[in-house]
């Protein structure tokens, strides 16, 4: 019987006696994310009342998103957020703050899919319907023409922008990790993080849009300049942190891709959307014997 | 060890002893009650006649129809949930909001087929959102509410026929824009009514927003319907 006792007794009790030694001053950290993101914040020189917090959402996020990519709780990890936060997130990304990068301070390594998914439908759609509504009143003096709603616009308009949203994160992401290879800077960005600033990012042009609907020129061309300038400087805000030690070529290049890739869209989904103002007026004064030709051919 | 093999034999020792003898009768009384295959008759709905079975459905329809028109916070909706109400609705919507196929002037309304997919999968994702943001409530069920909550809008939509067919000028346009407003609010409303239950409560406004999104798309499209005339 004591012999067997003897077999099930730990043998190690002088290292546990130097375990609990070595580490009476000192915290036991196992997480890398905490003390490297810990780093990041006072490299970018914010300061935070909610450090406590901050240590505990870092520690408790390390051990979210541990399910597997084909199961539905791993998307469910993707939604994680409440009314109040995106809320916080649409003012953080029309509000940009010389200080403070959109993803140290809002994302906080719980990016979500409801903010980019719902913005970009939501700017679908107010395309399509600004588009109709200011094509409709533009030609609302001449007699003959009969208002089409033209559900074409849809279509295209979710084309575009979801592939502005979903593709231009992809490529960022590609090249900033290839460069990361090169150059280890502190602050490297997943790209769900990417996607989320970008989804964010667009919800100013959702009152742009609507703007857009009074057949001003000026008016226009203001609101898109005005949305272009606040987005623009949200995403630069944002990046910049991650390509500043770079060579100074590159980071160049890429501050100017993406401001240009945003012009671009602002400026297509006018173009395309809104430019019957500028051709039919003329058109239809000249020519009114045109109009009453092919309405009366029903 | 040597002790437990003692200690077993004499638990097993005695087993082989043991054998069933014959005296002993086995007795009892195996018997199927009748009754059962009668009741069974009586749910089965096999030997029903055709008109009852319809009418069954069409009144479960009803009855839901009238849920949704006086929304209060009944789990009737959620309970039976059927898909036929939806459907019907879907294809009415759908059939008169489609455009004439051989004018090439009224390309630009919507086909039957667009219509369709729409509400389907508007439905689908709006039901899909629900449930990844935590809401406890089946798939089928929330297609069922988000279904019959489309009611309001096609009433909306037969109303927005009559008044076209009086005229198309700014009355009638300033008409069927309040008709349209009333009942797309209506079926917002109706909606969230039904859904609120099951939502996690820090996310309400998420969960309620797609679905305001979803009826403000149908309305529009009811809103810019213009006659083939």
């Amino acid at each position: 019987m004591a012999n067997t006792d003897f077999h099930l007794q730990f043998q190690e009790f002088e290292d546990e006696q130097g375990f609990t030694e070595n580490n009476q001053g000192a915290t036991t950290v196992t997480i890398d994310d905490p003390i490297k993101s810990r780093k990041q914040r006072k490299a970018t020189g914010t300061a935070f009342e909610e450090e406590d917090d901050d240590d505990k959402t870092e520690l408790l996020s390390g051990q979210r998103k541990s399910a597997p990519f084909w199961t539905f709780e791993y998307y469910q990890t993707l939604f994680d957020v409440d009314s109040h936060q995106v809320k916080n997130r649409i003012v953080g990304s029309i509000l940009p703050w010389p200080g403070k990068n959109f993803i140290e301070v809002y994302l906080r390594s719980n990016p979500d899919l409801y903010g980019p998914f719902w913005i970009c439908a939501t700017l679908v759609f107010a395309i399509a319907v600004s588009g109709n509504i200011s094509s409709f009143l533009v030609h609302q003096g001449q007699p003959k023409f009969r208002y089409v709603p033209d559900f074409s616009k849809v279509t295209m308009a979710a084309t575009a922008i979801y592939s502005y949203a979903w593709l231009v994160p992809l490529a960022l992401w590609g090249f900033l990790t290839w460069r990361n290879r090169k150059i280890t800077s502190l602050v490297s960005y997943s790209f769900l993080q990417i996607v989320c600033v970008y989804g964010y990012s667009l919800s100013i042009y959702i009152p742009a849009v609507i703007l857009w609907i009074i057949p001003n020129e000026g008016l226009r061309w203001c609101s898109i300049v005005v949305a272009l300038c606040l987005s623009g400087s949200v995403l630069v805000l944002t990046f910049w942190p991650a390509i500043r030690d770079d060579k100074p070529r590159i980071t160049t290049a890429i501050i100017s891709t993406i401001v240009i890739l945003h012009v671009l869209l602002a400026v297509g989904c006018k173009a395309c959307f809104f430019s019957t103002y500028e051709m039919d007026p003329s058109k239809y004064h000249n020519e009114p014997s045109t109009a009453t030709n092919t309405s009366s051919t029903n | 060890m040597a002790e437990v093999e003692e200690s077993s034999k004499p638990l097993f020792a005695g087993l082989s002893d043991i054998s069933i003898s014959e005296d002993i009768p086995v007795e009892g009384d195996i018997s199927v009650p009748v009754g059962s295959q009668s009741a069974d008759n009586d749910f089965s709905t096999l030997d029903e006649p055709v008109k009852d079975t319809i009418l069954r459905d069409l009144k479960a329809v009803g009855q839901k129809f009238v849920h949704v028109m006086y929304p209060k916070k009944s789990s009737a909706l959620l309970r039976d949930w059927d898909l036929w109400g939806p459907l019907l609705l879907c294809v009415t919507l759908a059939l008169m909001l489609q455009g004439g196929s051989v004018d090439s002037e009224e390309d630009g309304r919507p086909q039957f087929a667009e219509v369709f997919v729409i509400i389907w999968f508007g439905s689908v994702i709006i039901t899909l959102n629900t449930k990844l943001l935590g809401g406890t409530i089946s798939f089928f069920q929330s297609l069922c509410v988000l279904g019959y909550c489309i009611l309001p809008l096609t009433v909306a939509m037969i109303v927005c026929r009559i008044v076209l067919v009086g005229g198309s000028g700014l009355v009638s346009f300033v008409v069927r824009l309040i008709v349209v407003t009333a009942s797309f609010s209506w079926s917002t409303f109706a909606s969230t009514a039904f859904l609120a239950d099951s939502q996690p409560p820090n996310r309400k406004a998420l969960v309620v927003y797609p679905v305001f999104l979803f009826y403000f798309v149908i309305g529009w499209m009811i809103l810019t319907f213009s006659p083939s005339h």
